[in-house]
Formats: structure tokens, C-alpha cells, sequence
């Protein structure tokens, strides 16, 4: 193992197949009460629609489920670890109080349809996360039902189209800088729109002349996200808003990157329209392997009556409850209220911030994608010299000199001990690392990885062929990706089935 | 503050570094006009000990120690521990997405493991790693429908949860897919006869549920023979997905939108669920959601990725299938565990117990002179009666008791005065059904 490799060691792992392996007839991990009403007979009640064929799952015991899952959970890396640079996604640390006060019982099993006199507990917990994100905002009103960020995308345009349906018109189009994350125009499709792209300008910010060109009569609504996915604060976004409000259309902020912000500027004093917030990123709701988020939407006044129904009102004798008469309302977007168990973390996660909390951890966030910033830039090429916010791009311009290219970087970054930074985005940087370290890295793990990319660096320089091959210090070095999507496999099948086929 | 590992000696120090006099420095790029001066107006930082005294009292205000049978799209099955004890390992919950196949093979192989039973379970070909929720996948599942028969109507039977289809209804609005309606028949089952007059040749699509939501499993078979008579493709939801332990798979469909919130997944007002896709394998690439396949590594050993990205937005953008990023992953997570702690003789008995309470229940109710609205149509674990009095009047009664009654159906089907839909579990107790029973016949 290489000298220079401070923070990761080898260790021993297990092996562990798959759990279909490892069944054998008549093993169990359950045990039912007895029943305490009569057996029943599926045939006789069921007729036809009685299943013959269970399907083929595990039998297994208990004892081996435990050992299943904690040997295949060996295999991740996660927060839990250490420093997981994903750009864009806002790995941060997950609090384990949210975790325990969302598996309250009263909380955890209260029914959506259970009468709201006693539901006041969850209805109470819905309003104030409502109101605290609303003044984080700077917004006037705000749901809470979107499951997740690009859900809230679709319920934000749908405002939109909405809003601007009731002035007349719902116009054409939406436009979307080159920048944008890809769930930006596949929501803008999704609502109706064409979707055009708006060029940056030198600086990676929204470029004011082609903007005044594009927008016309036709144009519904920008989508931007500020600051956007180089980490930039769009500096004339005061501008952008009025070019946009001047002409009829409406300013969406994909809130993404909501975190660089919090504390210290709100989206609805500098002229954003609606909105979306990401729990699962700047709230600190577990991001669970690829899930669940929640994608409040929160908007100005005039979006308002259009938000999804139904919406948490206080009642005339003090209690809480929920509106379903609104007759301007685009629509539910979910069954029932959104994701509350992810309600219940995120309005934790703010209750332990207090105001001062919160700006201090948007204020780290931005340090220490500066601080990465300062001691690579140089070694790496930086594209856009603008002011860094929370998360810093670079691009793989110094090393392709020696063949090597982002995705390798990232896989050496593995030996190395860290998770790697998101890879090849956003799309207008050729090449890109995209850094975002969040508030949750203290300086010596911020010092352990400025030094492994130094080191990788120079092994771009001196030795590029150990990067070609990294990693290899894992389970599995590199997977073979084409053969996976050539002839897909996805599902495991007995043996006796392949070998019939 | 307590989850900032740092010092301010280690602020200043990084400050210095980076060669600025303040923080403030480092969000100049903020018109200045638009930078907060003061604090934000929320309440104070609390400690840890405050919040969960906060969180209990919220707690205590909602229903606790209740009896209940209520479904309607969000049911109360026991959670084995076990769940809970896995997913709380932070290389599960504190992961994303695996994109990074050397260093997340635990979720990579959890999630094909998930995809397998899924398949095995709706006898589809191939199933996804999850989608929000049962409503948003049958809205996803109706306009995958579109995209593979290039058509653009669709058709919805009543009988679907209410509120999926308004969810439905948002999303289609904007995509020039036209809704029809089926009704349901005397038996509580899709009328065929009305399907067969909403079917065209220009239908892409038909959404039904089975058990629907009056508990009744539908006639999948007939339903699939007039939707593919005309070239449309069979759409079937399944909200409860204890069902598939003992109701036979919708194997005549062609997409399969299940809600597997049943598989161990917290009831939690309302979400996070897990809604997940299965479809054939001539349709995968039309499949929204992301994917875990299998491969090889440069030695040639089994290892697991994301594939068939190429439908997904971060490639495709606005030529995606669906805008869809983020999942249900630790939901799915859940449910895996459950289905393997269950596996294939447990999860039969688990439904057995289901269909015994529920019926058992049904005809307690009907001794007492509540009626069945709906006769001779097979139900699972959910049923509907019609009741001589306003069912929140029973409710009320009820709740006294400690017991919250059956859904009343009026809200979503003004046709059905006095009815209201009731849901027994493993977890319902002959003694509240009793209890129930001689209220209802009030």
C-alpha cells in the first residue's frame, strides 16, 4: 500500500452472495400470533384470483439477514465515513436525533386519514416547518407535498403554467442554462414547454444580452439555480428578474443549492418567484442510497392559489386542519401529504440550528469549498476564476495531457479513502470535478483530502498508469459498465431457469 | 454548534489561508442590498434533549394506543424490528446514490436483490429501484404506456385510489393525455362493458387497481383481453402490496405500478412509500427510474451498477423518460428486509391472516345489520359496508373506545351514502372487530 495514503487502510471484508443463495427450504425469520379469528380457506374465498405459485423468495433465518445486510453495508462508503465531495448533492452529516424523534410512534404510526382532532401533533409539526422554511425563503406561501427535488421542479412549473394561464396565456417555453441540472428541461417537457437553452457567459454566469435576446412573449419562465452548478452566485440576479418580470415571465430558482444561502440572503428578496427546497440536501434528511428526499415548493403570492391541495389552514377555534377547496389549485402531486417523516427530521435539523446555527453552517460550507478551492487551483485547472460559494469545479485540462481524465481521478480518489466529488458535470465545463465538501468536514479531513488530490496529481504527472487502474483497494476494482447495458441482467434467476434457456 | 466540527482558531486559520480578513469576504458576490443584517426570525438553537421532549409532545397530541382499520391506500401491518436495526447503519442511510459501483455494492446488490422480488412477486419481467409513491407510478406508469404504443389517451377505472387519480390528472394535463373514466360495476369490479366503450384504438393506456379501493380484487384477466383487443396496454396498481402473498399476480398486465409501502414501511401520516415499477423486458427501456444490473469487474468477479441510464434525465434531459432523480432507496431498503424475513411461507401466512380478519370481520358486520355494499366479488383485506346511520357518527363512537372506524366513502363517491370502507390486518384483533361490529349495527 502506498506510503502516501493517510486516511484508508486495507481491512477485511466479507464475502457475501446473494440472498437467494443462501435460501434453503423451511427456514424462517417470522413467527405469526396465533389467529384469533377462523381460518379461512383462499380457495373457497378467493375463487380464481387465489395464488397457486408464491414466488420465489428467501427462506432464510433471522440470524442471516442480520449478517446479510450488515456484510453488504460493509461494502458502502457513506457520510458515516468520512468526507463524500458529491457536487450538487450536499452530502452532510445526518443528525441522529432526526432519526430518533421520526420513529416516535405517535409520528411514525399516525394514519393519513385518521380524524384530524387527533392528528393536531403532525398538523402542528406541517405548520411550523411550513412557516420556518417560508422565512428562510423569503416566500409567502409554500407546500410541503412534493416527494422529492425534481418533483417540486414539476410542481413549481405547474405554478407557473398555472399562474400565467389565468393572465391569458400559458406561453411556450421555458428557458434553461446550459448549466442546469438534467431534471430542468425534462420538467419543463414534462409541464408542456419546449425547452431553450440560455448560453453563459464568460464568467459561468447568465449571460444579460442573451437573456434581453431570448426573452419574449413566448417565454414562461427561467429555471436557474443560484447559485448555479459552477458555485456561483448569479451576481446580477436582480437583473435576471427584472428582464424576466418585464416582459410576463417568472423567475423559478432551482434551490438545489439553497445550503450556500441560508442565513444569509433569501431567494424572495432578490426577486425568485417559486422555488424548491431540497430536504435531503440543505436540511440534513438522510439521502438513504439514492432516497427518499422531499421537495417543498414555496412561492410569492401570486402563485398561491394555484399550490396543491390540500394545504394546512387554522381553523376559526384555534385547531389545525386541511383546505381542500381551492378551486384554482393545479392538482395534488401525491397521494396524501408529502414525505412527513422527512417533515419531522428537516424541522429537527432547524430547531437544533437556531438562526445563528444556520448561518454559521452555510458560512462553513462556503469556507471550505474556498479553502479546497485555494490550496488546488493550480494543480488543477479551474475554468471559472469567479467567487466559489459552496462548491468548486474544476476541470481534468492538466491531467488529459497525460491521458488521464475526471472518471480516473475519482477512481484513485477511492484508494485515497474518500468518496469521489460528482464526475463530468455540470456539461459546460469539458472534464468537470465538481467539489462540494458541506459544513460537516473538519479542517483535518479537509487537509487529508487537499493532500490526496496533490497526491494524485503528481501521479498524473509521474506515473499515470496507477490512476489509469485505480482503484485497488477496493472489493471489486472497475466495473465493466457497457457489458451491464449491452445485455442487461436484472434480476437474479434460479439456476435450473439458466440452465434451461 | 454541535454538528460543526470546527474551532473558530480553525476559521480563522482557513480564513488566513485563503488570504481574506472575513467570512463576509467570501459572499461578496451577494449584492449587498439583498444580504441578511440580522438574525432569521426562528425560534433559538435547542438542545437535543429539547427537541425530543418537543417531538413527543407533538407526539401525544396525535392518536396513540389506538386500534385502527383504516387502509384506503396506507396500511398497519407489524414492522419485524430487524427493519429498523439494519437501516439504521449509517453506510446504508448516510450513502447516495451509487454511482460509485467499487464503493457501493451494498446498496447496488441490496437493490437487485429488491428487483428480484419484486419480479417474482407481480410475475413482470423486470421491476425498478423505486419510484416516489403508488400514485406518482401509476401516472408514470400511464404515460410510459404512451411513450411504448406511441398513442396519447388513457383510461382510468373509478375504482383506483382517489386521490391517484388526482395525481393522474395533474400530470397528464399538460402532456395531451386525454382521461376517460371507467365505472365499476354492482360486483364493485370494473364494468366491462363501460371499458369496453372507453377503449379506442387511440388509447395507450388502462389504470386499474386490484385489490381496488373497495378491498375487491378485479377480473385482471378479462379486464387485459378488451384492453389488448385494442392494441392498448394494461396498466394494474397495487396499493396493498400484502395482497401478492395470496392473490394471484397480475401476470395479463403489462406494467405493474405497486405501492410496497405494506412491506414494513412506517404508516407516518402519509410518506415516505415506496412506489416501484415492473414492466416486460420488451419495455424496459421505456421504463422510467433508475436500474441496477449485473456485471463483471476487470478479474471477473460479480459486482452490481446503475445501467440503462441512457433513459434518464441527467443523459436525456428534456428526451428523458421522466424527470425523476431522486427514489425511495432506504424505503426500498425496508422493504427488501421485509421481504426476506417473510420470504416465500411467510408472507402466505401473513396474508392468510389478513383474509381471515377481514372476513371474519365482514361477516361480524353483516350479523349486526350493517350490509356489504358490494356481493360476490372476492376481497383481500379491505371491504365496504353500508351502515343505517352517517358512518363518522359509528366513527365517533368508536374513537371513545380507543378504535378509528372504516373510511368513510361519501367524501370520494358521493353515490355511496353511508358507506364506508374498513380495513383488517394481522394486526386487528378479533376483540376490536367485536367492539366495532356492535357499534356498527347502531
Amino acid at each position: 500500500m502506498n506510503s502516501k495514503i493517510r486516511k484508508a487502510t486495507t481491512h477485511i471484508s466479507q464475502n457475501e452472495g446473494l440472498i437467494f443463495e443462501k435460501s434453503s427450504p423451511g427456514k424462517k425469520a417470522y413467527k405469526l400470533p396465533p389467529l384469533d379469528v377462523p381460518a379461512v380457506d383462499a380457495e373457497e374465498v378467493l375463487g380464481k384470483a387465489a395464488r397457486n405459485d408464491p414466488g420465489q423468495l428467501p427462506e432464510v433465518s433471522e440470524v442471516e439477514i442480520i449478517r446479510h445486510f450488515t456484510r453488504m453495508s460493509t461494502w458502502n462508503y457513506a457520510v458515516d465515513h468520512g468526507m463524500y465531495p458529491l457536487g450538487s448533492c450536499t452530502m452532510k452529516y445526518n443528525a441522529r436525533v432526526n432519526e430518533y424523534v421520526a420513529r416516535i410512534p405517535g409520528l411514525a404510526e399516525a394514519h393519513p386519514y385518521q380524524p384530524t382532532r387527533i392528528s393536531q401533533g403532525a398538523l402542528r409539526i406541517m405548520k411550523m416547518l411550513r412557516d420556518q422554511l417560508m422565512e428562510i425563503t423569503g416566500m409567502d406561501a409554500i407546500t410541503l407535498q412534493p416527494a422529492a427535488g425534481a418533483h417540486g421542479e414539476l410542481t413549481g412549473i405547474l405554478l407557473v403554467r398555472a399562474y400565467l394561464e389565468s393572465q391569458g396565456s400559458p406561453r411556450k417555453k421555458i428557458l434553461v442554462p446550459d448549466s442546469a441540472h438534467g431534471t430542468n428541461p425534462a420538467t419543463a417537457a414534462m409541464c408542456g414547454y419546449a425547452v431553450e437553452n440560455l448560453k453563459s457567459n464568460a464568467a459561468g454566469m447568465v449571460d444579460i444580452a442573451s437573456l434581453e435576446a431570448q426573452v419574449n412573449q413566448d417565454v414562461a419562465a427561467l429555471m436557474l439555480t443560484n447559485p448555479n452548478t459552477l458555485g456561483v452566485f448569479e451576481q446580477e440576479i436582480r437583473k435576471i428578474a427584472d428582464v424576466l418580470h418585464a416582459r410576463g415571465a417568472l423567475l423559478y430558482m432551482d434551490g438545489a443549492n439553497m445550503n450556500a444561502l441560508v442565513g444569509k440572503v433569501r431567494p424572495g428578496d432578490f426577486g425568485a418567484d417559486v422555488m424548491h427546497l431540497n430536504l435531503h440536501k440543505t436540511f440534513s434528511t438522510p439521502h438513504g442510497g439514492g432516497g427518499p428526499g422531499s421537495g417543498p415548493v414555496a412561492c410569492k403570492k401570486i402563485l398561491e392559489p394555484f399550490l396543491p391541495t390540500p394545504v394546512v389552514i387554522t381553523k376559526p377555534d384555534g385547531t389545525l386542519g386541511f383546505d381542500y377547496d381551492r378551486p384554482q389549485s393545479i392538482g395534488r402531486v401525491r397521494m396524501f401529504y408529502g414525505n412527513f417523516g422527512m417533515f419531522v427530521r428537516a424541522l429537527a435539523y432547524i430547531m437544533a440550528n437556531g438562526p445563528d446555527g444556520l448561518r454559521q453552517t452555510t458560512e462553513d460550507a462556503v469556507l471550505n469549498a474556498n479553502y479546497i478551492r485555494k490550496h488546488l487551483q493550480g494543480l488543477y485547472d479551474l475554468p471559472y476564476n469567479t467567487p466559489t460559494m459552496h462548491e468548486v469545479v474544476f476541470s481534468d485540462k492538466i491531467q488529459t495531457r497525460k491521458g488521464i481524465k475526471t472518471g480516473d481521478i475519482a477512481k484513485r480518489l477511492i484508494d485515497y479513502g474518500f468518496h469521489p466529488y460528482t464526475v463530468s458535470f455540470p456539461l459546460v465545463v469539458p472534464g468537470a470535478l465538481m467539489i462540494e465538501p458541506t459544513e460537516s468536514e473538519s479542517k483535518e479531513e479537509l487537509d487529508l483530502f487537499i493532500d490526496a488530490m496533490k497526491q494524485i496529481a503528481r501521479e498524473a504527472e509521474e506515473s499515470p498508469e496507477v490512476i489509469a487502474d485505480a482503484p485497488y483497494h477496493t472489493r471489486l476494482t472497475r466495473l465493466d459498465e457497457t457489458a451491464a447495458a449491452r445485455k442487461p441482467v436484472l434480476r437474479w434467476k434460479p439456476q435450473a431457469e439458466l440452465v434451461a434457456k | 454548534m454541535r454538528y460543526l466540527p470546527k474551532s473558530q482558531s480553525d476559521r480563522e486559520a482557513m480564513l488566513s489561508d485563503i488570504g481574506v480578513q472575513s467570512i463576509d469576504a467570501l459572499f461578496a458576490a451577494i449584492p449587498e442590498e439583498y444580504r441578511l443584517t440580522g438574525d432569521l426570525k426562528i425560534p433559538r438553537s435547542y438542545a437535543e434533549s429539547e427537541i425530543v421532549e418537543f417531538f413527543r409532545d407533538r407526539a401525544a397530541e396525535n392518536a396513540q394506543g389506538y386500534a385502527t382499520f383504516l387502509g384506503a391506500g396506507a396500511y398497519s401491518h407489524y414492522r419485524p424490528v430487524v427493519i429498523d436495526a439494519l437501516i439504521s447503519r449509517g453506510e446504508f442511510f448516510t450513502a447516495y446514490t451509487p454511482y460509485q459501483p467499487e464503493i457501493a455494492q451494498g446498496t447496488l446488490q441490496s437493490i437487485f436483490e429488491f428487483q428480484t422480488m419484486i419480479c417474482e412477486l407481480t410475475g413482470m419481467d423486470v421491476a425498478n429501484a423505486s419510484m416516489y409513491d403508488g400514485s406518482t407510478g401509476a401516472a408514470e406508469g400511464l404515460m410510459m404506456a404512451a411513450r411504448v404504443t406511441g398513442r396519447h389517451k388513457s383510461a382510468i377505472a373509478t375504482s383506483v385510489h382517489p386521490e391517484y387519480r388526482e395525481v393522474i390528472a395533474t400530470y397528464a394535463r399538460y402532456q395531451g393525455m386525454p382521461l376517460a373514466t371507467v365505472a365499476y360495476g354492482k360486483d364493485g369490479r370494473v364494468d366491462l362493458e363501460a371499458l369496453d366503450k372507453a377503449v379506442d384504438g387511440e388509447t395507450a393506456g388502462v389504470l386499474i387497481q386490484s385489490p381496488n379501493f373497495f378491498g375487491i380484487i378485479e377480473d385482471v384477466a378479462a379486464i387485459a383481453d378488451v384492453v389488448h383487443k385494442r392494441g392498448a396496454l394494461l396498466v394494474v396498481s397495487i396499493a396493498e402490496a400484502v395482497s401478492l402473498g395470496i392473490v394471484k399476480p397480475p401476470t395479463e398486465a403489462d406494467i405493474v405500478s405497486l405501492e410496497a409501502q405494506s412491506f414494513g414501511v412506517p404508516i407516518g401520516f402519509g410518506g415516505p412509500y415506496c412506489g416501484v415499477m415492473a414492466t416486460r423486458d420488451k419495455f424496459v427501456r421505456q421504463m422510467p427510474g433508475r436500474l441496477v444490473g449485473e456485471t463483471t469487474d476487470r478479474n471477473g468477479k460479480r459486482g452490481f451498477v446503475l445501467t440503462l441510464s441512457t433513459r434518464e434525465q441527467h443523459i436525456r434531459r428534456e428526451k428523458a423518460t421522466s424527470n425523476i432523480c431522486t427514489n425511495q432507496a432506504l424505503v426500498a431498503l425496508m422493504c427488501n428486509i421485509f421481504m426476506t424475513i417473510y420470504g416465500k411461507q411467510g408472507l402466505k401466512e401473513l396474508a392468510q391472516q389478513n383474509l381471515a380478519k377481514a372476513h371474519y370481520a365482514a361477516d361480524e358486520f353483516r350479523k349486526n345489520g350493517a350490509a356489504l355494499v358490494f356481493e360476490g366479488a372476492p376481497f383481500f383485506n379491505e371491504f365496504v359496508i353500508r351502515t343505517k346511520t352517517y358512518p363518522r357518527a359509528i366513527n365517533d363512537r368508536l374513537l371513545e373506545q380507543k378504535i378509528i372506524g372504516g373510511f368513510p366513502l361519501k367524501r370520494f363517491y358521493p353515490e355511496l351514502e353511508n358507506a364506508s370502507v374498513w380495513c383488517c390486518t394481522e394486526t386487528t384483533t378479533k376483540a376490536s372487530i367485536d367492539a366495532a361490529a356492535k357499534e356498527v349495527a347502531q
